[in-house]
């Protein structure tokens, strides 16, 4: 290729020029008549929601565990936090209840701010799928459009006329969304164990359910097999974070969109890698609505055992069939 | 049958205007019908680029109602009843009169992709490949060269950068070259520095806008700017090449 000119980085009337052809030149204006707005907006409003939702759960940093089940926004549960009701499952976690003098030093950190911030397990958790939504190829076309603008509709100005890096210069971070997925597919594996978790109900010594460590002061005597609603919701979580995840534009290539030959030279068969590469294909062509219905179902998932461990609804399952309540 | 309102930017390079023009509508037109009866009517002057009128030659690309399109695919069906139609010339290129522009700038870029440099032939003089191997890059021989896509991209459209971006339309060629199972020709240096594919921020209108539904985006555009960070952005590819020097992370024969 030869050197790129000037001249070729310009073509189409720019904002403060003579709009030739009767074009718009200023910052989202445009000549559609159809109301493009409509996408942007409903994109804001969902993000919104579920950031407001996140954020809000992940500070209360108790209230997660409704046995058998987890919420995906607490999971892997590194250390379980005595301090706090319903949110210290402490046989769960990975490394057992956390420290006092970890405690103490949380506290001696956030004491003056105004308002009580607990050390949330949550803290330690969501940076990872975060990093792996923020950076996803279908995300960013939603925030690209509807956060900066750039542009907000298609055919429309964007928002800044300054001049455009793309992805060139402080976006090239984006380009590590390769192991934000690398996080993400860990992640299908940590949930899916949580859902098989989700199959046995903790019990005490005397086989009723068991109550939580805040409360009995114990870990459970032993566990019973069973399903639950709740048991569903999580493998609908699994399902749907899968379908995201091995959907994922990075996955796909990694997993065999690099290559530039599937099929044996010889025998012409095309093998293992072809057949995963075409699953992740088909999982590609519907990321978008992969990546929304695994945004609302984690979220979902989260507010099921919220609702359960306060009592605001009760969760059918076989334990408490068989134990007749 | 009804009467129909197109508001039709008249002019060329001096300047020029919007001018409206009433056409009587029939069951089945398409926008480039009611362009041929605006100048049976009432401007044989006015200008616009056709050929096939079957979506094919990809000559009669627009904006119409802001948005870019074929206008011989354009059903008038698709408006709402007394909406008026508004045409443009495509934005992003030089207008030559009317509706026609001047889309040259394309067939610049394309001289500068290097062609394509087939691995040598097997000793019965054949080029053996297989249909799976090429399903990737025959998608993106469906392109008709409408540059709907190069018009509705944001960067060539509306950006002043620094740096050169070749466009959907190229970035579409150059992947349908790099995936080639016979191609031996290394060419991701260049879809990074030359090309531009850092400036694409994935907004996917091209994709929206191409009438041949070619998954310009998640086929192409991605492709490449993965097959960009295993070259230069992935410590642990970089460290892979390392390890085995004689093993491309991009196999290209």
């Amino acid at each position: 290729m030869s050197t790129a000119t000037s001249e070729q980085t310009k073509f189409g009337p720019r904002k403060g020029e003579r709009p030739l052809g009767g074009h718009v030149t200023e910052a989202l204006q445009t000549q559609r008549n159809d109301f493009w707005q409509k996408g942007p907006l409903l994109t804001l409003l969902g993000f919104g929601a579920f950031v407001v939702y996140v954020h809000f759960r992940a500070f209360m940093g108790t209230e997660y565990y409704a046995a058998p089940y987890l919420s995906p926004f607490y999971s892997p549960l590194v250390y379980a936090n005595p301090d706090f009701f319903a949110g210290s499952p402490t046989f769960h976690s990975l490394m057992g209840n956390l420290p006092q003098g970890a405690i103490d030093f949380w506290k001696g950190m956030v004491g003056w701010l105004p308002i009580a911030l607990p050390l949330s397990p949550a803290f330690f958790i969501l940076l990872f799928p975060a990093s792996f939504r923020g950076t996803c190829y279908y995300y960013r076309k939603a925030y690209y459009r509807s956060l900066v603008g750039s542009p907000a509709g298609c055919s429309v100005c964007p928002l800044s006329s300054g001049t455009y890096h793309g992805e060139t210069k402080l976006l090239l971070i984006q380009n590590l969304h390769r192991y934000a997925m690398y996080g993400a597919v860990a992640f299908i594996f940590i949930l899916t164990y949580d859902f098989w978790l989700a199959l046995w109900m903790p019990v005490d010594a005397s086989g009723a359910p068991w109550v939580s460590n805040a409360v009995s002061g114990t870990d459970p005597a032993g566990y019973q097999f069973g399903f639950g609603v709740g048991s569903l919701v999580m493998m609908l979580n699994v399902v749907f974070l899968g379908g995201y995840t091995f959907g994922c534009h990075s996955w796909r290539h990694v997993i065999g969109g690099r290559l530039n030959r599937f099929a044996n030279g010889n025998s012409g068969s095309t093998g293992l890698t072809y057949a995963i590469w075409k699953g992740s294909t088909w999982l590609n062509e519907r990321h978008m609505p992969l990546a929304w219905i695994s945004l609302f179902w984690v979220m979902f998932t989260d507010l099921y055992v919220w609702a359960v461990c306060n009592g605001w609804i009760t969760d059918y399952n076989t334990w408490s069939m068989a134990s007749g309540q | 049958m009804s009467e129909r309102t197109f508001r039709v930017w008249r002019g060329n390079q001096d300047g020029g205007e919007f001018v409206d023009y009433s056409v009587e509508v029939q069951p089945g037109m398409v926008v480039l019908d009611c362009i041929h009866e605006i100048q049976k009517e009432h401007a044989s002057d006015l200008s616009c680029r056709w050929n096939c009128k079957a979506g094919k030659c990809g000559s009669c690309s627009m904006e119409i109602n802001g948005k870019p399109g074929l206008s011989c695919m354009t059903r008038m069906n698709t408006f709402e009843e007394g909406e008026t139609v508004t045409l443009q010339p495509m934005k992003a290129f030089p207008v030559i009169k009317d509706l026609a522009c001047d889309v040259s700038w394309n067939y610049k870029q394309n001289e500068r992709i290097r062609p394509f440099a087939p691995r040598e032939r097997d000793p019965d003089g054949e080029h053996r490949m297989m249909q799976e191997d090429v399903d990737r890059v025959q998608e993106f021989r469906k392109c008709i060269e409408c540059f709907l896509c190069q018009d509705t991209c944001h960067i060539l459209r509306d950006r002043e950068t620094e740096q050169n971006f070749a466009g959907p339309r190229f970035m579409a060629r150059l992947a349908s070259l790099d995936m080639h199972p016979l191609d031996t020709d290394d060419r991701i240096q260049e879809v990074k520095d030359e090309s531009g594919s850092g400036l694409c921020n994935i907004t996917r209108c091209c994709t929206e806008a191409c009438p041949e539904h070619i998954g310009i985006t998640d086929n192409a555009i991605i492709p490449l700017k993965e097959r960009v960070v295993d070259r230069f952005y992935d410590p642990l590819m970089w460290l892979m090449r390392k390890l085995r020097p004689g093993k491309k992370e991009t196999v290209k024969n």
